[in-house]
């Protein structure tokens, strides 16, 4: 059963709930498109927003209209009050007491000063070199991390919506590593990657390719890409979920309307069907890129605080700066930097879910 | 070449490019489970075993141990209950706060709505980084164990700290989770009830709510596994050692037992075992949980 729930999008699954059809999704989804024509009829008949405005308020209808409306934002208030009041404090509050804490000179025991504040930290910032190599290192890893995790996850969707048997545990499998803890996997993957006896120097040897074995996780020139491969084996996994949804949403005619022009299969793939697959890149790229962002956990697990010069991300400066050194001011300019490039990402996402009514 | 023969070429042709593709769903399995299984085999083995065999070769005659998985599961076992203790109830909370925010933005619509909504959605994707400092501020500051003169509050005060820090950090995912569905609720059916005269609260309890289960179960098999998962607000917030989650008894014992990889690989076996269960019975779940983040 699960393979035909499995196939919409998520808010497409809730076929038992809705009563009428495929076009609710298009209403539903966006409250731009909500607010133009009112999900909620109070007669039951269409009701055209703009109509009732221009009569003016000496048509009773529409005032009623917005008193209905006006109490319904008061009926909602205690809904979305509560959790709405803890996102603002430990989110926005948080993020914007960093940004205060980042103006002091805070380090060492005892408070910060707020009392003197000014742009130091990030005067500092810009001059430390060890910002500039992490800046790079992030650069890098979320780059090649959010590519290579596409490109898997692209082929494995493909592979996997081939109508195949088993198709639930091969699916299964793939998102397994998605299910379980960094630390976990970073153990593993330490495992995997240990100079004498690891899987990955193992399988060159068996094959012949000695020359190829490295110490994959101490070498400078290998630790970035070593960590870049077992998080794209991590991640992947979520990158197919997302393209087979987006693969299912394809009507089945696109496909045989290009096998009756005789379109090869890859000319199928790469013509036809990637380019309708936009949507579901950009979410997963948005996921993935802030991902990179953030990963620290397994970076912990591997290397502490220290992981060199060559493999050092902005998310793990942070913590060596603030709770290492204990340098607060320092490491919540750090964070700042961090906060900035993600969203200078999400933005721009949020932005346009919200234009194209999916929000 | 008659019709038939060509038939026949085809369909072996077909079949062909069928075993070719069983073959690299296959490789593709491997690959994924090649560190999980070479973790569980060397769990299995003595040191002298992993270190004279190949890391997926099962562990030969007399190099057969459940040592380790005694040791860690020993290490581990106070790390499991904090983690139980502490995961559990703030999965449900953080659902429940997300079902609730996602009705009131959702099915109770009203002009200015989206902005809200927008604040809930980023929320999703803050890197928790630029909130770590604050937070260890404000929890010094809150300081739960010496305002309550509880002796649990005082106990557990690590644990309900981080406890409370997870529910505020997943609303924004569960509101995101449990909006996409809500939003495919017949408006016709809460509007008959309204018109009946039911409050939004009774909507919510009556209806809303009995056909949130599905969404209920994604939400929470989702969010279980971020909570059980996570190390970084663990090692920032909780500091007293009786109240270590295993994911940071597990990072201990990996850094103390530096060469002894069944032991480690028995570690992180106990630790992932409860997400391990939960994706196995409910892996369906998970992956609509996974997908509706985007």
């Amino acid at each position: 059963m699960s393979s035909g729930i499995f196939a919409a999008l998520i808010r497409d699954t809730g076929g038992s709930v809705r009563s009428d059809g495929p076009d609710v999704d298009s209403d539903a989804a966006g409250d731009e498109a909500s607010d133009a024509e009112p999900r909620v009829r109070t007669d039951g008949g269409t009701v055209v927003d703009g109509a009732g405005e221009r009569s003016g308020s000496a048509d009773a209808e529409p005032s009623l209209r917005s008193r209905f409306r006006r109490s319904r934002f008061l009926e909602s208030i205690p809904f979305w009050g509560p959790p709405g009041v803890l996102v603002l404090f430990f989110v926005y509050g948080a993020i914007g007491w960093n940004f205060v804490i980042s103006l002091t000179g805070w380090e060492g025991l005892g408070s910060p000063d707020y009392s003197s504040l000014s742009t130091e930290m990030y005067t500092q910032l810009l001059a430390d070199s060890s910002f500039h190599a992490a800046f790079q290192n992030t650069l890098v890893l979320l780059f090649a991390f959010t590519v290579l995790s596409l490109v898997v996850g692209l082929l494995l969707a493909i592979l996997v919506d081939q109508k195949i048997r088993l198709e639930n545990t091969f699916r299964t499998i793939y998102l397994l590593p998605m299910s379980l803890s960094f630390v976990v996997t970073a153990i593993f993957w330490s495992w995997m990657y240990n100079p004498s006896n690891g899987l990955i120097n193992e399988l060159l040897r068996a094959i012949g390719l000695d020359a190829l074995t490295q110490a994959w996780l101490s070498d400078p020139q290998f630790k970035l890409a070593a960590i870049i491969f077992a998080l794209m084996w991590q991640f992947s996994g979520y990158c197919m979920v997302v393209y087979l949804a987006g693969l299912r949403a394809i009507p089945e005619s696109q496909y045989e309307a290009a096998r009756i022009d005789g379109a090869s299969t890859t000319r199928l793939y790469w013509r036809v069907i990637i380019p309708q697959l936009r949507a579901s890149t950009m979410s997963a790229a948005v996921v993935l890129v802030v991902f990179a962002l953030k990963a620290f956990d397994f970076l912990f697990v591997l290397f502490g605080v220290n992981p060199g010069q060559s493999a050092d991300i902005l998310s793990v400066m942070m913590y060596r700066v603030a709770f290492d050194r204990v340098q607060w001011a320092y490491g919540s300019a750090v964070a700042m930097v961090l906060f900035a490039m993600a969203l200078g990402v999400i933005g721009p996402y949020l932005y346009l879910q919200y234009r194209r009514g999916e929000l | 070449m008659s019709a038939a023969d060509r038939a026949r070429s085809a369909a072996t042709g077909l079949d062909r490019s069928r075993v070719a593709l069983y073959l690299v769903l296959l490789a593709m399995v491997a690959f994924y489970l090649a560190p999980l299984e070479s973790g569980l085999m060397t769990a299995f083995k003595t040191p002298e075993g992993f270190r004279t065999t190949t890391p997926f070769a099962l562990p030969p005659i007399g190099e057969f141990t459940v040592s380790a998985w005694g040791m860690a599961f020993e290490r581990l076992s106070s790390g499991l209950l904090n983690s139980a203790m502490m995961a559990v109830p703030a999965t449900v909370l953080s659902a429940l706060f997300g079902s609730l925010a996602a009705y009131g933005l959702t099915n109770l619509s009203w002009r200015g709505q989206i902005g809200v909504l927008m604040l809930f959605v980023a929320g999703v994707f803050i890197p928790y980084q630029a909130v770590l400092v604050p937070l260890t501020q404000f929890w010094s500051f809150v300081d739960l164990g010496g305002r309550i003169p509880l002796a649990f509050v005082d106990e557990y005060q690590g644990l309900i700290n981080l406890g409370i820090t997870h529910v505020a950090y997943g609303i924004p995912i569960c509101t995101v989770l449990f909006r996409s569905y809500y939003a495919t609720i017949d408006e016709d059916m809460l509007e008959a009830a309204r018109l009946d005269g039911a409050s939004a609260a009774t909507i919510y309890r009556r209806i809303v709510l009995p056909l949130s289960v599905p969404i209920f179960a994604v939400t929470l098999i989702y969010q279980f596994t971020q909570i059980w998962n996570d190390l970084l607000f663990a090692i920032v917030l909780v500091s007293d050692p009786s109240n270590q989650v295993v994911t940071v008894a597990l990072n201990q014992l990996q850094g103390s037992f530096v060469q002894q990889f069944n032991l480690q690989m028995a570690g992180a076996f106990v630790a992932a075992l409860p997400t391990l269960v939960v994706y196995v019975l409910f892996g369906e779940q998970f992956a609509k949980g996974v997908a509706g983040e985007t």
